[in-house]
């Protein structure tokens, strides 16, 4: 039976609507305006009055508009197809709605986020008889490259029997696949696709792990200095233009998960776009298909209707929880989760809420928190390892970490990636700060040779910092070297050309080898007779191993660009 | 049909109430008070309580004066006869010429669907070096100028307005100085732009709230001349007080504040707007170039702030000149790899010495010794400064490419500049080697 509500008041995109019965807290309903239906979610009920937040322009409206409540929390559809799609905040598919509209969003409509005429080839897992419960699986689907797991959705309670289940073969995701009975007897037919609400986190596993695999990201100065593991947490606050985004981009190339989802939240549309072109047309050098295979983008730009910003990023995560529940590795990253922020403080101000620091609600620390807190390495039902590792921007007004985004997101990540702009200005990159990170995970680096680096970069910044009064003169030949060779190992290793095709990605063999050498030139003693000599010495050491990052790994090339170093380094020796 | 109401409830700020039945969101009124009529908008629905922000202020409003709904939101004619017109922060016509009726269109319409967007692929040469070389502007763009008040900001903008390769130029002005008015009006008719060009201005002296409008009728029109195939350029002079308008409405309205009593969703508001910056596949593009002064030159001042996140990149335009740090077009990696090999290492190499010239400097500055490598900077970076970057230079960008490989070479020895040593043995001047 459906309920209705009249609206009685309009204020941006916050609408009261008075409602007779009851209405459940985040449930979705439709405003009915002319001949358009447009998408609402209840998000306040005082006595008879729903405060909820449109999906879309309010611009229109009037009071005594019809709203039709659906009973239902706002949630996305689950089933193959998913992958390589590009959906809007609220999963509707921005391709087919680019095929059907033209160049324009208009509002109010809807179109179903997965095909329902494509056919699947399906393979049953299990047999008539058996036991099993939700989140197991009855068969798969080839996705891709991908098993893609038919599982029994994950709100039915308790054990089940299976009463049917069809012949492997080719089906619809809407046709049914199985029949499963419960203990009391009760009948549920099942198909290829169910919903699940994407406020409430999937928990459908035997237990959650320390995450303690390293989740490669062919970056430097991440994987060998502020490593991120397989389901765990991490975060890149930084000012604008400090390259947030490239990096983001460039982990989404090449980071060694099986899944990657990318939640555009808020942001420009056109880095979105370098995304959905450029993707289709490169090649996962892991599994030598197209990267668009293990892509999902969901895309709320920041022109976008801002309450759908909100769902975005759960929309976002709670696809990632899905292909988990499969046994699959999945990266999600969320850009960014101010914008986020900052729709449920726009939000929040609507309701006459009263605000906290820099008016955002109380409950952002909370919501923040549970964000990340879906990340994890887990044991699914049936035996298998899945993850889900998160990885959100930040953009923090004025680029002050001291704000409460920051600091609420600091709280609960494993790893942090601070970007600075002194780096940035300084073209730099990444510009991510190796003094302020740090990282709770393990890098596959022996631990002893990263903090000799790391030891030399903060006493090489200490020295850089007394030469600003004493000058160089001031300064004595040992500290001088040892601001020289932080300075070498800042362009060598921790710089890297996002946009030159060998040093954008270093695979971990190529990382540990590089290293090692650039430790070993660290922890040497030179000897010089004055400092332009030392300086001179540095720069063309510089300039060789800048040459050999772009040199491609194990060629020719590579081995005797080594070669120079080695007899470069040797001449030096020989010379004291 | 029309609706008449004429019982004004309240007036506070620029914005009153009326109770009236059927009002639509965004819907248009027309206000007849002694001085005149005014356009309002509706903004809040309460019941029956309907609030309006009054574009021409609420000055001399009477609480017995008519207000008529139009039963539309705002809209703004369209065609090839606006070429060359001049139109105030209503779209009514600034100039002596016949008003907008035709071809009504509605402003601020849904946002371009992203999977219908292009990668932007086509640079926008401009013969100013500092933008050129180091940060392109691309077609597509939205990218603002960073500057504090009393910089040459709106003689940058005309003169890219007038170099750029574009096919038509639409000025928006928000709170312009009239003399800035007379500025733009006079400097494109004497190179003789006006022809392909449409000014939609509100002056300092107008209310502040028909500010508000500028740039979705500019960007409205902007859109529409784009679909029929045309490459726009449009400049918006100035958006902070554009933000300062947006300001005053939500203090009035009783919004909380969010920083420094701007409102919660300015982030959105402005990025509604420059996200109009589009290039449509076989159809004509937007380019947004826009003024934002900073209060105080602090460019963590929420509406620099908030911009930087939205635009593209941005030119800080600090004593004359493009300052090179913090300048940044994000969109230029797409273009400058296409011009000549060099361009991308000499953008990145300039500015690496450009920076140790600065601390060098300082240091000198505090007195202390320079050593020959010190020197060598302060060299550079004054010929960096006198033959790049100041505003005067105006060369195509390979003459820009080949003097700075002159620059380094009068400076450097090959090694000292971390190039690559392919670039190297290419560019550096054989004379100098």
């Amino acid at each position: 039976m459906d309920k209705y509500g009249k609206i009685i008041g309009i204020n941006g995109n916050m609408i009261s609507v008075v409602f007779e019965g009851n209405v459940l807290q985040n449930e979705m309903g439709y405003v009915l305006s002319g001949e358009e239906c447009i998408k609402a979610e209840v998000i306040k009920i005082r006595n008879n009055i729903a405060y909820m937040q449109v999906f879309e322009n309010t611009k229109g409206l009037k009071v005594n508009d019809t709203v039709q409540f659906t009973g239902q929390m706002l949630s996305v559809q689950l089933g193959p197809g998913l992958l390589g799609q590009i959906y809007d905040g609220l999963q509707n598919p921005l391709t087919e709605l680019a095929g059907k509209y033209g160049f324009f969003l208009p509002r109010g409509v809807t179109m179903n986020p997965l095909d329902t005429k494509k056919v699947w080839h399906f393979n049953p897992m299990v047999k008539v008889g058996e036991k099993i419960v939700k989140g197991f699986p009855l068969g798969y689907v080839q996705e891709g490259i991908f098993s893609h797991y038919i599982m029994v959705p994950f709100d039915l309670e308790g054990e089940f029997t299976i009463e049917s289940i069809v012949n492997e073969g080719d089906y619809t995701i809407q046709d049914r696949v199985a029949v499963i009975k419960d203990r009391e007897g009760k009948i549920f037919e099942l198909d290829m696709v169910f919903s699940w609400p994407i406020k409430i986190p999937i928990k459908v596993y035997r237990e959650k792990f320390t995450p303690t695999h390293p989740l490669i990201t062919r970056i430097r100065i991440i994987d060998t200095f502020f490593p991120i593991c397989k389901g765990g947490t991490y975060c890149i606050p930084g000012p604008f233009g400090a390259g947030k985004t490239v990096l983001q981009q460039l982990t989404s190339k090449y980071a060694e998960a099986d899944i990657v989802i990318i939640a555009a939240c808020g942001e420009r549309a056109g880095e979105v776009v370098e995304t959905l072109r450029k993707f289709p047309e490169l090649i996962d050098p892991k599994t030598g298909r197209s990267l668009m295979e293990r892509t999902i983008i969901v895309c709320n730009t920041s022109s976008m209707p801002v309450a759908a910003r909100d769902a975005s990023v759960y929309t976002a995560a709670t696809l990632g929880e899905y292909y988990r529940q499969m046994g699959l590795d999945v990266l999600l990253l969320a850009d960014s989760t101010s914008r986020w922020a900052q729709a449920i403080r726009e939000v929040s101000g609507r309701l006459e809420e009263i605000p906290g620091e820099e008016a955002y609600p109380a409950y952002l620390e909370s919501r923040i928190a549970e964000f990340y807190e879906r990340a994890g390495e887990v044991e699914l039902v049936f035996g298998k390892r899945g993850s889900l590792t998160i990885g959100g921007t930040v953009s923090p007004a004025g680029g002050n970490f001291e704000e409460p985004v920051t600091q609420a997101t600091l709280k609960v990540v494993g790893a942090f990636h601070g970007l600075s702009r002194e780096r940035a200005e300084a073209r730099r990159f990444p510009s991510i700060d190796p003094l302020d990170s740090w990282s709770r995970y393990k890098s596959f680096i022996p631990q002893e040779m990263v903090w000799q680096a790391k030891e030399i970069l903060v006493r090489g910044n200490e020295v850089n910092q007394m030469m600003k009064v004493v000058g160089e003169e001031g300064t004595s030949m040992d500290d001088f070297l040892v601001y020289l060779k932080a300075e070498f190992l800042d362009s060598v290793y921790l710089q890297q050309n996002a946009f030159d095709p060998v040093d954008a990605a270093t695979t971990p063999q190529r990382q540990e080898y590089v290293f090692s050498k650039v430790v070993e030139v660290l922890n040497r003693n030179f000897n010089f007779s004055n400092k332009d000599e030392a300086r001179k010495f540095f720069y063309e050491l510089r300039q060789m191993f800048i040459d050999w990052n772009y040199k491609e790994w194990g060629s020719i090339e590579f081995k005797n660009q080594e070669k120079l170093i080695d007899d470069f380094l040797q001449k030096q020796l020989v010379s004291i | 049909m029309r609706r008449v109401y004429t019982k004004v409830i309240s007036i506070v700020g620029n914005v009153i109430t009326v109770k009236a039945k059927g009002a639509s969101y965004y819907e248009l009124a027309q206000i007849k008070t002694q001085r005149g009529i005014s356009l309002a908008q509706v903004i809040k629905l309460e019941g029956e309580i309907v609030s309006l922000q009054v574009f021409a202020g609420s000055r001399g409003i009477s609480t017995n004066d008519e207000v008529v709904f139009l039963g539309h939101p705002m809209q703004v004619g369209f065609s090839q006869n606006m070429l060359g017109r001049i139109f105030d922060g209503c779209g009514n016509p600034r100039d002596k010429g016949p008003l907008l009726i035709e071809n009504l269109i509605e402003i601020a319409g849904p946002p371009v669907n992203p999977a219908k967007r292009i990668i932007p692929s086509r640079m926008i040469r401009t013969n100013i070096p500092m933008i050129d070389v180091f940060n392109s502007l691309v077609v597509s763009q939205k990218l603002p100028i960073f500057s504090v008040s009393g910089e040459p900001y709106n003689e940058l903008l005309a003169r890219i307005a007038l170099q750029a390769e574009v096919d038509m130029i639409i000025l928006g002005g928000i709170g312009l100085k009239y003399d800035q008015y007379l500025f733009f009006r006079e400097t494109l008719e004497r190179e003789g732009a006006m022809h392909r060009a449409i000014f939609f201005i509100h002056t300092a002296s107008d209310p502040i709230v028909e500010g508000l409008m500028v740039p979705d009728l500019c960007l409205a029109v902007a859109e529409k001349f784009a679909l029929q195939g045309e490459d726009v350029l449009v400049l918006l002079t100035d958006m902070t007080n554009f933000s300062d308008a947006l300001k005053e409405i939500s203090i009035t309205m009783e919004q909380v504040p969010s920083n420094r009593g701007y409102p919660g969703d300015l982030y959105s508001q402005l990025a509604a707007r420059y996200e109009k910056a589009v290039d449509f596949e076989n159809a004509g593009s937007i380019t947004i170039l826009a003024v934002t002064t900073m209060p105080g030159d602090d460019v963590t001042h929420p509406v620099p702030d908030n911009t930087g996140y939205i635009t593209e990149g941005q030119f800080y335009l600090r004593n004359g000149r493009i300052e090179p740090f913090g300048s940044l077009s994000r969109l230029k990696q797409l273009v400058n790899d296409k011009t000549r090999k060099d361009h991308r290492a000499i953008m990145d190499g300039m500015i690496q010495l450009y920076a140790q010239y600065k601390e060098t400097e300082e240091k000198r500055a505090m007195g202390f010794r320079m050593s020959t490598w010190d020197k060598k900077l302060l060299k550079y970076g004054k010929l960096f400064e006198s033959q790049m970057m100041d505003l005067s230079v105006n060369i195509p960008l390979e003459e820009a490419l080949d003097r700075s490989w002159q620059i380094l070479a009068s400076c450097f020895r090959p090694e000292e500049t971390s190039f690559r040593t392919d670039l190297i043995k290419e560019f550096w001047p054989k004379d100098k080697v």
